[in-house]
């Protein structure tokens, strides 16, 4: 234990509490109360309503919930294939400058500013021979360079964990390597795959920044729906939206993170 | 390089034809050479044991075989059948490494199996009795339902061993494979290895380990490496009994190492010759007793050769002088419960002993004589020329050069002990009698012909 006496740990537990209680249980109980709230002039809300949450699911905003849905989704799944595909790559690569090479493009999307990818991809695609400017696609190659960055981190960790004894035994055991990747490598990565895909799903959720370049009307991501009603100055659907928003991404999350694996009890 | 790939049935042939062959192999990891001009044998059904400390390139050699590391230069056959560039998965061999590396997400048949489905090499229907059979041979029938983490290290062996069977290979590579169990599972073990060999004699057996206890066990021939070099190869017998080299005296088994001159040498009965020896004083004098021991070649008078004599071949006699014995002083005393370990000093030279639980044991500072069978002492080379690299293993200090003690056979040595009475005390018979187990040490051989019958004569004298 890290602290001894009662009397440090009573200190080091009101500590804590002060900081989630201000950055954690603050803006997120806020946010559920504003969900609720007709008015809100003092402390507290004066007087609460659904009419938030029903116009929430009764207007548009809702047809967000679907487009960010289907982006996160696609953008996460294509992520998934790519970051795993180039952590494995990045294993098998003996050649330092081509493992630098690999990490420092798949570093890249985090390194700058989310802003910078979509205008990149604007630039990239608005003339020329590939035509992708207010189309759907550009917006979840967005949402896949950014966060096939984060699959990447999370799976190229794993592999490096990964007992290379395990490779060897297949192999020795007569198992081609594609063989040995199907029943052996991956499965010995689910853990990370599976939590790799739900990071990468959140976080494209909640991504503003490069869809704010790219996106078209007919392709509105929830952020950049809640965005422009708190522009609007409707700050309490904003707040439902969003609420709802959380509620979904939490049990997607809480889905994929049911789907234990046996290699998770090694 | 257009391999023997090319003929299919070439391919995974199955039991019966085994045997490795490296030829002049080397390996080197960016210029560091870790194994060095390798080349051995192992004939088909024949265990050969790698045996050497860490680093000696015997894990490399094995790896070679596998194919998990490409050779420099050099020649790797399996079968009759150069695989030095075949992938590991085109090879048919059985591995076991020394932590298993059983697949975590597979149950236990599953891990058996995982050959025979990945090769497809038998018909589905045939996968279950092939596993059933593996896993009968090693004992672990009623646990093929379970996953590894709920096996023990040496059930998880166990299953190791049976999945590297289940395909049925010709050459069966075991890398330390019992070094991850503790002393008394370990034991169990090498008896079980040992019985599956038997079961198995058509399959050839390169197995990596430091531990001679292991290699004496198992092996039908040892090869004793050190630095990425083979130091040498024989019988298990045959380096235990003749080393050739102080570095095989030294790590098969227990050895004490002492730098002499060779007196005189002449031919035994049995092709071999007896050497009269003195051993080299640290002074370099001439003071050393004139002993007698065996060697397997000729040696010229003035020779400086090494004395390598095994702690349990040592009696141990008090004031009394002995054929074939030299004075030193106890330095330290052991008791082990069922035997005593004695250290000595004689010359200058550490001298370990190792006797039956002796009932009045000597004293630290006392004077003794260490008596031994000409039979039982082996003379070999001296490594280097007068100052031999030290060696880790062997009590011995390294042998100086002795410039002055190269005259030959001084009628008394000018020793400051007392005169020799040869007459005095008997030789004790060395080849009979019962074993002397050491459950302190399990680093040692106990050999059933090499304990000492009794302990000294001159014992019981002082009892």
């Amino acid at each position: 234990m890290l602290l001894y006496t009662r009397r440090a740990q009573r200190i080091a537990w009101a500590v804590f509490a002060f900081f989630f209680l201000l950055l954690f249980a603050l803006p997120f109980g806020v946010l559920v109360l504003a969900a609720f709230t007709k008015q809100w002039n003092g402390a507290f809300p004066s007087s609460y309503t659904f009419s938030n949450v029903t116009a929430a699911f009764h207007t548009d905003p809702l047809d967000g919930l679907e487009t960010s849905l289907i982006t996160a989704l696609l953008s996460s799944l294509i992520a998934l294939v790519l970051g795993t595909w180039a952590a494995l790559a990045l294993d098998a690569v003996r050649n330092r400058v081509g493992k630098t090479l690999i990490q420092t493009v798949f570093m890249l999307p985090i390194a700058v500013p989310s802003v910078v990818v979509g205008l990149a991809l604007l630039v990239a695609f608005s003339q020329g021979p590939v035509l992708l400017n207010g189309t759907n696609t550009i917006v979840v190659m967005a949402h896949s360079i950014l966060v096939t960055a984060y699959a990447f981190q999370q799976v190229s960790a794993a592999v490096t964990r990964l007992d290379p004894a395990y490779e060897q035994a297949a192999a020795s055991l007569g198992a081609r390597p594609y063989y040995t990747l199907l029943r052996v490598k991956l499965p010995l990565l689910l853990p990370a795959l599976t939590g790799s895909l739900a990071l990468c799903f959140a976080l494209s959720m909640g991504e503003l920044g490069a869809t704010a370049m790219v996106y078209s009307a007919n392709w509105t991501t929830l952020p950049l729906r809640i965005y422009a009603l708190d522009d609007r100055g409707h700050q309490f659907v904003a707040a439902a939206v969003t609420a709802v928003m959380m509620t979904i991404t939490l049990a997607v999350l809480l889905v994929v993170s049911r789907i234990r694996t046996r290699a998770n009890y090694r | 390089m257009a391999a023997t790939d090319a003929d299919p049935t070439a391919r995974r042939t199955g039991r019966g034809s085994g045997g490795i062959r490296f030829d002049d192999v080397t390996v080197a990891y960016n210029g560091n050479v870790v194994l060095d001009s390798f080349t051995l044998d192992v004939a088909p059904g024949e265990v050969v044991a790698l045996l050497g400390p860490s680093g000696s390139g015997k894990t490399t050699a094995l790896r070679a075989v596998a194919g998990f590391v490409r050779p420099a230069s050099g020649r790797v056959h399996v079968g009759g059948r150069d695989v030095t560039d075949l992938p590991p998965y085109k090879r048919g061999l059985g591995m076991v490494v020394q932590q298993y590396a059983l697949f975590p997400h597979m149950r236990v048949e599953q891990n058996v199996a995982f050959g025979l489905k990945a090769q497809k090499i038998v018909a589905k229907s045939e996968i279950p009795a092939r596993v059933a059979e593996a896993l009968r041979m090693t004992g672990m029938a009623q646990y093929a339902k379970r996953y590894p983490r709920e096996l023990s290290g040496g059930q998880q062996q166990r299953v190791a061993i049976a999945r590297a069977l289940a395909i049925q290979p010709s050459v069966l590579l075991l890398d330390e494979p019992l070094s991850a169990l503790d002393a008394q599972l370990r034991s169990g073990m090498l008896a079980e290895l040992a019985r599956l060999h038997r079961e198995l004699p058509d399959v050839s057996i390169l197995y990596v380990t430091h531990d001679q206890i292991e290699a004496l066990t198992l092996a039908d021939r040892i090869a004793v490496m050190n630095e990425a070099r083979l130091v040498e190869v024989g019988t298990a017998r045959d380096l235990y009994k003749r080393p050739g080299t102080e570095f095989a005296a030294g790590f098969v088994g227990n050895s004490n190492l002492l730098p002499v001159t060779v007196a005189e040498c002449v031919a035994h009965g049995d092709g071999s010759f007896r050497a009269t020896v003195r051993i080299a004083t640290e002074s370099g004098a001439t003071t050393g007793e004139l002993v007698t021991a065996t060697c397997t070649e000729n040696a010229a008078a003035g020779e400086t050769r090494t004395l390598c004599l095994r702690p349990h071949f040592l009696g141990l006699a008090a004031a009394e002088h002995h054929d074939n014995a030299f004075s030193g002083t106890v330095t330290e005393v052991q008791w082990r419960g069922s035997a005593h370990r004695i250290f000595a000093d004689v010359h200058g030279h550490e001298v370990r002993l190792d006797t039956n639980e002796l009932r009045n044991p000597p004293a630290i500072g006392d004077e003794v004589w260490l008596h031994f069978s000409a039979e039982d002492a082996v003379l070999i080379p001296a490594s280097g020329t007068g100052s031999p690299s030290p060696d880790p293993v062997s009590a011995a200090e390294p042998a100086p050069a002795n410039p002055a003690s190269t005259e030959p056979a001084p009628a008394k040595p000018a020793s400051t002990k007392p005169a020799p009475a040869k007459d005095a005390v008997p030789i004790p018979a060395t080849a009979t009698g019962s074993p002397s187990p050491d459950p302190v040490s399990a680093a040692e051989p106990a050999l059933a012909e090499t304990a000492p019958a009794e302990p000294a004569p001159a014992e019981d004298a002082a009892r």
